[in-house]
């Protein structure tokens, strides 16, 4: 007769059912989270929805003294710097894509991934204090200075460029989604069959002719997926964008132009709302960042689960 | 020439210049901050709390706040992120595996201000006195909250990478589903450790969800129903704060900070093969 | 024929000559091609040992032999698909028209626009329709005429006896039509860059008994105006479609013959333990 301790009898099953019961219950946390989200944001911005209206997201005033909150010059702010972000970052992005997977070879492969791969997990108020301090002054204020002596008779490049403005969100944005945007489309570029290539190599295609057409053409869905993602990632980003978008509550239809985003809006309200309307219209903000990104998160997801093999993005 | 030789070597060119583009922001960072923080660091810097007014001041409250409050944080994230990990793999039936992780992949992508957001009206805002306003026990829960999609994720994921050979074995021997889960586990232990790992030294790197439930003190730990200070806090509210002084503060804790977060995934990299971008 | 693609001038201009890196036409002094002492590896495994043999204008060769003797590799050889293989290794030389490929001032784009290649498993791309998959060879030099292109991907499909199958499904994906015809669309997509010799890699490997007829069918058409190179395990379809046949094994050119003499009276006597079914 063995000794096996093979867990049988009552007490046994018994442990499997309580295990078996947890693991649901905390499972079932995560669609609970999520309603959690929607409920609590929605419950909680009543009073601003019925001060405001579709006017909060109409007009263009948010003044805490009068009690008047609206946000579509935040709204702007979110959507413009995040496509500033994307126009910028995901050239970058596919540039780096298509060098780890097509062009690098096998030893330097690895690292450089790594490397950029760091890039995300760089904390975002280090970012941030890092643009406040060094970017935008070094960077970002001279290539300002240029543009606008290039480019200064188009009213998008009007503006007293001080560097802490709109473009400036865009690009550190746009540096701060290069490490998601490249690690998907690479995944997707890593998964176009051999078969493939060698199609194109064979009718005389120029290894750049080739990458385009064999490489881009079988992972359009993927590499799309991942500016889905990116654009995800930038609209909801806070720290880094605070500290160099220059934080005005108008929205001048110009790159150089101080600018806010609905994170930085909430960021530079924290601490200091008092009173029923205005904590509703905080919260109300996060509602309308939350639909933001919820909505081009679902796209990207929804994209990558019917395209990109699952197996790809745990490398 | 044959100008499609041309654009050739230009595209290709071209590719080269974007993975420069996306590695020297990060070598300015880290050069800056090491050159910078430097300068603050100090036996002194370490170990005494923040000092409004001399010049003995220091980070050890915020170190202590980030610890206590990450440790709150993985407390509720690991052993839940865990289980609904669990979950995904071992219990659900094809479609409600992919529901399940398909809304956790959404919570991943949920702005880290929008959680905070949610900590505020739930906790914050409405908890009864004196468990309101801003306190430590807020800003735990809203770093738990970010936790628990991710470690589910990696989790999930590492455990499938365990061959089903293994599970129809110890099935076999009559061993409780319990059990060999745990059996499971054991065997991918390095992944789930590093899923938690990582999530951890994210979290620890927050800030905009602490604005909302820390909201930042001059003081040491007074406790979980009190506010708190953490790295991050300090550094935003010093490195913007114009004082020269508080400013090169702020640095040093950035250093800290940074070579904290990135040794770990550095090593975390070295050890395994894993992506350390959540996706 | 002519060819617009850049880089390619078939016949001599009158008034100027030929650029270095063109090939010279000259039909009456060369086979098409000639490989000539031909090594090749991967890494260390040497797959092709001192091969050399002449490839006939205008007929039909096959080259035959168990798996693993370096008959696909001996054709990647010739169209320079070998080199992408990043521990591959080569020495010989592979001449066309009479001018070694692996020569310093050619361009291997050229080459390869002048040397088709039809693969094992049809591979048409699938996120272009039908037509632009015949025409990708001429979209990837750049060339945007559409009238043209229409033109050029009729004729393609005619000559891979396709068109009246697709004509009214032209701008459906690639990969929505069977596998027979994914591999004629793939014969259409080699034949519209105009080369003058088709590499075929074992192409009815992967089709169905009425697919591989249709195009065993077209093969023997195609030799009337290109050269063609079949790579098959199939000896039923050496004897049938090819008028000349190679036997290769472990890398070596073992016998090389007209197909009739060759199946029914071999000279070696490894060829005739093969041809015999003695091993496979």
């Amino acid at each position: 007769m063995s000794a096996f301790p093979a867990g049988r009898g009552r007490k046994g099953a018994f442990a499997d059912d309580v295990f078996r019961g947890l693991v649901f219950l905390f499972a079932a946390l995560i669609p609970l989270i999520l309603a959690a989200y929607l409920f609590e944001l929605g419950s909680h911005s009543i009073p601003s929805i019925n001060a405001f209206g579709l006017s909060f997201v109409f007009g263009s005033q948010w003044n805490p003294p009068r009690e008047i909150f609206e946000v579509l010059p935040e709204i702007l702010g979110t959507l413009v710097s995040s496509l500033i972000a994307i126009a910028i970052g995901v050239p970058i992005s596919l540039g780096v894509a298509v060098f780890l997977s097509e062009i690098s070879p096998k030893g330097p492969r690895e690292i450089i991934s790594a490397i950029v791969e760091l890039l995300a997990a760089v904390p975002s108020i280090v970012f941030g204090f890092w643009g406040l301090v060094i970017l935008v002054p070094q960077v970002v204020r001279p290539v300002e200075g240029l543009l606008q002596a290039a480019l200064g008779f188009i009213p998008l490049f009007q503006h007293a460029a001080s560097g802490y403005d709109l473009f400036a969100g865009g690009v550190i944005l746009a540096i701060m989604i290069i490490p998601y945007v490249a690690a998907v489309s690479r995944d997707a570029m890593l998964t176009v069959p051999r078969s493939q290539l060698e199609a194109a190599y064979a009718l005389g295609g120029t290894k750049s002719e080739v990458i385009r057409m064999a490489v881009f053409g079988y992972a359009r869905s993927g590499i799309i997926a991942g500016v889905f993602l990116g654009f995800g990632r930038a609209i909801g980003e806070t720290m880094a964008v605070t500290l160099v978008i220059g934080n005005s509550l108008q929205f001048a239809p110009s790159l150089f132009a101080p600018a806010q985003t609905l994170a930085s809006l909430i960021a530079n309200n924290y601490g200091e709302t008092i009173g029923t309307v205005p904590v509703a219209a905080l919260i109300e903000v996060g509602l309308v960042l939350l639909g933001l990104s919820l909505l081009a998160n679902f796209g990207a997801r929804l994209i990558l689960r019917r395209f990109v093999r699952r197996g790809a993005q745990m490398l | 020439m044959n100008m499609r030789r041309i654009l050739d070597r230009v595209w290709l060119g071209l590719a080269v210049a974007a993975v420069v583009a996306a590695l020297a922001p990060l070598a300015s960072i880290i050069y800056y901050v090491t050159v910078k923080g430097i300068a603050a660091i100090s036996w002194n810097f370490l170990t005494h709390n923040f000092d409004q007014v001399g010049n003995n001041g220091g980070i050890a409250n915020a170190l202590e706040g980030t610890f206590l409050v990450v440790a709150l944080a993985s407390a509720i994230g690991v052993p839940i992120g865990l289980l609904a990990g669990v979950y995904i793999s071992e219990y659900a039936t094809g479609r409600s595996a992919d529901v399940v992780r398909f809304l956790s992949d959404v919570l991943v992508g949920i702005p880290s201000i929008v959680t905070g957001i949610l900590v505020y009206s739930a906790i914050v805002i409405s908890f009864p006195t004196p468990f309101n306003g801003y306190t430590a026990f807020a800003a735990g829960v809203a770093l738990g909250l970010m936790e628990i999609p991710i470690i589910a994720n990696t989790t999930s994921e590492s455990l499938r990478l365990v061959p089903n050979s293994l599970r129809e074995a110890s099935a076999a021997l009559g061993i409780r589903k319990w059990r060999t889960i745990f059996l499971m586990m054991a065997n991918c232990l390095g992944g789930i450790m590093t899923g938690i790992l990582l999530a951890t030294s994210r979290v620890a790197g927050e800030t905009a969800p602490l604005l909302l439930t820390a909201l930042g003190s001059t003081q040491p730990f007074q406790g979980w129903f009190n506010a708190v200070e953490t790295m991050t806090l300090f550094i935003f509210q010093n490195g913007t704060s114009g004082t020269p002084n508080l400013v090169e503060q702020a640095w040093g804790a950035s250093f800290v900070l940074l070579i904290t977060v990135l040794g770990i995934n550095i090593a975390i990299k070295l050890v395994t093969r894993r992506r350390i971008v959540f996706v | 024929m002519y060819s617009e693609i850049e880089g390619i001038s078939v016949k001599a201009n009158s008034d100027s000559a030929p650029a270095v890196n063109t090939i010279p036409f000259d039909a009456e002094r060369h086979p098409i091609v000639e490989v000539r002492n031909l090594n090749a590896w991967y890494g260390a495994q040497h797959v092709i040992s001192d091969v050399s043999m002449k490839f006939k204008r205008n007929h039909v060769t096959a080259i035959i032999g168990p798996s693993g003797c370096g008959k696909s590799t001996l054709v990647r050889c010739i169209n320079r698909l070998h080199e992408l293989v990043p521990s591959s290794k080569l020495t010989g030389n592979v001449m066309l028209d009479g001018v070694d490929i692996y020569g310093k001032q050619i361009d291997v784009v050229d080459v390869r626009r002048r040397i088709g290649m039809v693969f094992q498993k049809p591979n048409p791309f699938p996120n272009m329709s039908i037509r632009d998959n015949v025409i990708a060879g001429w979209k990837l030099a750049g060339v945007r005429d559409k009238k043209r292109l229409d033109e050029i991907a009729k004729n393609a499909l005619q000559q891979a006896f396709l068109w009246d199958e697709v004509r009214d499904k032209l701008p459906n994906s690639g990969a929505s039509i069977s596998g027979g015809q994914q591999q004629r669309l793939c014969i259409a997509r080699a034949l519209a860059v105009e080369p003058e010799v088709i590499l075929m890699d074992e192409p009815c490997s992967a089709l169905d008994p009425t697919a591989t007829a249709k195009i065993e069918e077209l093969i023997s058409k195609l030799s009337e105006n290109y050269t063609v190179i079949i790579v098959t395990h199939n000896m039923q379809q050496a004897s049938r479609v090819a008028d000349f046949t190679a036997f290769m094994y472990l890398g070596k050119l073992i016998e090389y013959d007209e197909t009739p003499r060759m199946f029914e009276n071999p000279k070696e006597e490894l060829t005739e333990r093969y041809i015999t079914g003695k091993f496979g």
